[in-house]
């Protein structure tokens, strides 16, 4: 907002900055390690939302979790996998460890025969630290392989991961049959934190038409979150877009 | 014979067997339901026969003792005893109907003559807890049919061949059924009055039929006037390599190195690669430890092999030392030499096996699998897990409906608050947290499966939940009301929608 400086009259209004406009750049470079926080029991849409971004590709799908999470958040039911359009096929490492969840997952980064390696760990325990992570990030950074870290009921710490997403539910869109009936998933989607990105946030739900486009690399649709705008329009400048 | 007698030492190992006087039939399936395969003394003194159908004998014999006959672990006994018996003679093969074939041409003399070999090969197989009817003969056509036919111990030379096969029934030519009764109607009833007869006249009749059930064509090999060669299979090839310590020693692992790089080279040499390693380590207290590594793929990679024992060295009890340590390929497969990419790629696929066997080395291989998939209508056994160093992955099933991406297991129970009974939730509680639901889809009612499930199992009327958070579950409520299998239908949480 600039003012007049002698009447003190409104020249002009700031521009209300769209919140963070959807970068589709930020999705398309697979970051070496990604971390993911569900929200409360939004494991599911944790587990939808790194499903929409797996690259496409032939080689399996490592997908490793720990006890407490198996116990808490139940265990990736395969059938619907396909359903939500993973192609590859899905090797299963259950470990009682978060110790063999990390180990697995470097064991998975040095192989460039997977696709992706998902790993899961509930409870943010002292193994998985800023050292863990860095390891994990510069062994999938060698060999290509994407990481993806889903750590449910974890305050978050430090971490080396390249993108950090925060995700919680929101209500679904309304079904175009049944207007009793929950339609496809949104979810709440927050970047925190990304080396080359701005951060932001958006309304997110699965697009499995964009699977049939060979230029995505994700199945993902994002909407501006609507925030309210007199908070928003802070002080923050417009994020300046890096080389990456 | 060998059915029954490995069936009673098999249960012995687990409950008493029914007595001597019972009647016992092990039963297989058959066409038409079970039929009984292998019988008991008692059981044939009765009159029962094989191949008849189990519900028939139980009806004539109400006290009847029928049990499940384990088909393979005959066939694998028998594999395992056409090996065992090459301590007689190098050249075995197995025969039809759990019969061994040895070819003792030469070797009779090793164990003091023809008929004490056969008293020697009768009393081990009495030391194993088998019966085993043995016979002599030029053929192996001759020998087999006065084994199964014979007296059980003959002998048999060239000469007297002819006059030894004559009184025996046609059958033993190891003819089929339908052979044997069509003889049986022409009125030759033994292979000597099959042998009388002028030959042009059966040559026509039995134009038609296949060499292995031409009667004629099997009197001329049980004859020895036709070649009748013995396959036998190759020896399982055994591969070991040793270090002998001048000091006992505690940790294995300096050693290990020279060890694989030994075993590679032999390996390499026969074009094999190891499914199974075995590490053994000989402590000086006269006991021994063993350390076993199984790969998803054949594999003669040294650095590979070696990276399986990581992390298991540690945990092995060495005791006061040991001098001595064995690595043995227990499981091998042929793997011949594979060209390498020219331009310095790597096979995926050999990656991803590397990576199975290292993981399975280290968490265990229960804990690694690929999904597969059943045809049932239950959720929760849809999917099975195979174990990802035997396995394959499988294609997914097509959903025809929406399904959670996660499911609890087992599903927790809910407490919920309805409208009416037969509806969806309007409340529930799960983990101390209340939800209220805003949307529903359902019910998708799912019965129990009667071919499997117990009787009295409830059906599940399954429900997709939106609560006003925003997740989204799926419920079910089992069983309705006043389905006169219980009480009060309870609620269960089974799964997380994304």
């Amino acid at each position: 907002m600039t003012t007049d400086s002698t009447y003190g009259q409104v020249l002009t209004l700031p521009r209300r900055r769209p919140s963070t406009p959807p970068e589709p750049g930020v999705l398309a470079t697979h970051a070496p390690l990604t971390d993911v926080f569900p929200g409360a029991f939004a494991s599911a849409s944790a587990s939808g939302f790194v499903l929409s971004l797996l690259p496409r590709g032939k080689g399996p799908v490592l997908w490793v979790q720990d006890f407490l999470s198996r116990r808490e958040n139940g265990v990736p039911y395969t059938p619907s996998l396909a359903a939500f359009g993973l192609e590859q096929p899905v090797l299963l490492v259950t470990a009682s460890h978060a110790r063999d969840v990390l180990w697995t997952m470097e064991e998975g980064a040095s192989c460039a025969g997977l696709s992706a390696v998902i790993g899961e760990v509930h409870g943010g325990p002292e193994v998985l630290d800023f050292t863990a992570t860095k390891r994990l990030s510069l062994r999938a950074e060698a060999s290509g392989v994407p990481l993806y870290l889903i750590r449910s009921g974890d305050p978050g710490g430090l971490s080396a991961a390249r993108m950090r997403w925060r995700i919680a539910s929101l209500p679904a869109q309304a079904h175009p049959d049944d207007p009793q009936a929950p339609g496809a998933a949104r979810w709440d989607l927050e970047l925190f934190r990304a080396r080359g990105h701005a951060p932001g946030r958006w309304v997110a739900s699965h697009d499995p038409d964009k699977r049939q486009s060979p230029r995505a690399a994700d199945r993902l649709r994002l909407v501006p979150y609507a925030d309210d705008g007199a908070v928003a329009s802070g002080d923050r400048p417009i994020p300046q877009r890096s080389g990456g | 014979m060998l059915t029954m007698e490995r069936w009673r030492r098999v249960i012995a190992q687990y409950r008493s067997a029914p007595g001597d006087e019972v009647p016992v039939v092990l039963s297989r399936d058959g066409s038409h339901g079970p039929v009984v395969h292998g019988l008991s003394a008692a059981a044939q003194t009765r009159g029962i026969e094989a191949g008849a159908r189990v519900v028939d004998v139980q009806a004539i014999h109400p006290d009847l003792h029928v049990e499940p006959a384990d088909l393979e672990g005959d066939e694998a006994l028998i594999q395992r005893l056409v090996h065992w018996a090459r301590r007689w003679c190098p050249w075995t093969a197995r025969d039809v109907d759990h019969g061994l074939l040895l070819d003792v041409t030469g070797c009779t003399h090793l164990f003091g003559g023809e008929a004490a070999m056969l008293r020697d090969i009768r009393s081990r197989f009495a030391l194993q807890g088998l019966t085993a009817r043995t016979a002599m003969a030029p053929t192996p056509g001759a020998a087999q049919a006065l084994a199964r036919f014979g007296s059980g111990a003959q002998i048999c030379g060239a000469e007297d061949l002819a006059a030894a096969l004559a009184p025996l029934p046609v059958a033993a030519l190891r003819l089929d059924a339908q052979t044997t009764r069509l003889l049986d109607r022409l009125g030759l009833k033994t292979i000597g009055a099959l042998s009388d007869l002028p030959r042009a006249a059966l040559m026509r009749r039995f134009a038609s039929l296949k060499p292995d059930r031409n009667p004629l064509i099997l009197l001329d090999k049980a004859l020895g006037q036709a070649p009748d060669p013995l396959n036998a299979p190759p020896d399982h090839r055994h591969f070991m390599t040793r270090s002998r310590l001048p000091e006992p020693v505690i940790d294995p692992a300096p050693h290990l190195p020279a060890l694989v790089e030994d075993l590679c080279t032999l390996l390499a040499r026969a074009e094999l690669g190891a499914r199974r390693l075995r590490l053994t380590i000989y402590r000086i207290d006269g006991d021994w430890r063993t350390l076993g590594v199984a790969t998803a793929r054949a594999s003669r990679d040294p650095a590979h092999l070696r990276r399986l024992f990581d992390g298991k060295l540690e945990n092995i009890d060495s005791g006061f030392g040991f001098d001595l340590l064995t690595l043995e390929a227990t499981d091998s497969e042929p793997l011949p030499l594979i060209q390498d990419h020219l331009d310095g790629k790597r096979d995926p696929s050999a990656d991803v096996a590397g990576l199975l066997d290292r993981l399975a080395a280290k968490l265990g291989s229960d804990k690694v699998s690929w999904p597969a998939w059943r045809e049932t209508h239950k959720p929760e056994r849809v999917e099975h897990r195979v174990d990802a160093l035997q396995g394959t992955p499988a294609a997914a099933p097509t959903l025809l409906r929406e399904r959670p991406l996660r499911l609890l297991t087992p599903p927790e129970e809910v407490r919920v608050i309805y409208a009416v009974p037969e509806g969806p939730p309007s409340q529930f509680n799960w983990r101390r947290v209340t939800y209220k639901t805003t949307r529903h889809a359902g019910p998708e009612r799912i019965a129990p499966e009667w071919w499997r499930d117990r009787p009295g199992t409830r059906l599940r009327d399954y429900y997709k939940v939106e609560v006003e958070g925003g997740q989204r579950f799926w419920l079910y409520r089992e069983g309705v009301i006043h389905d006169g299998r219980g009480a009060e239908p309870r609620w269960f949480l089974h799964g997380l929608f994304a």
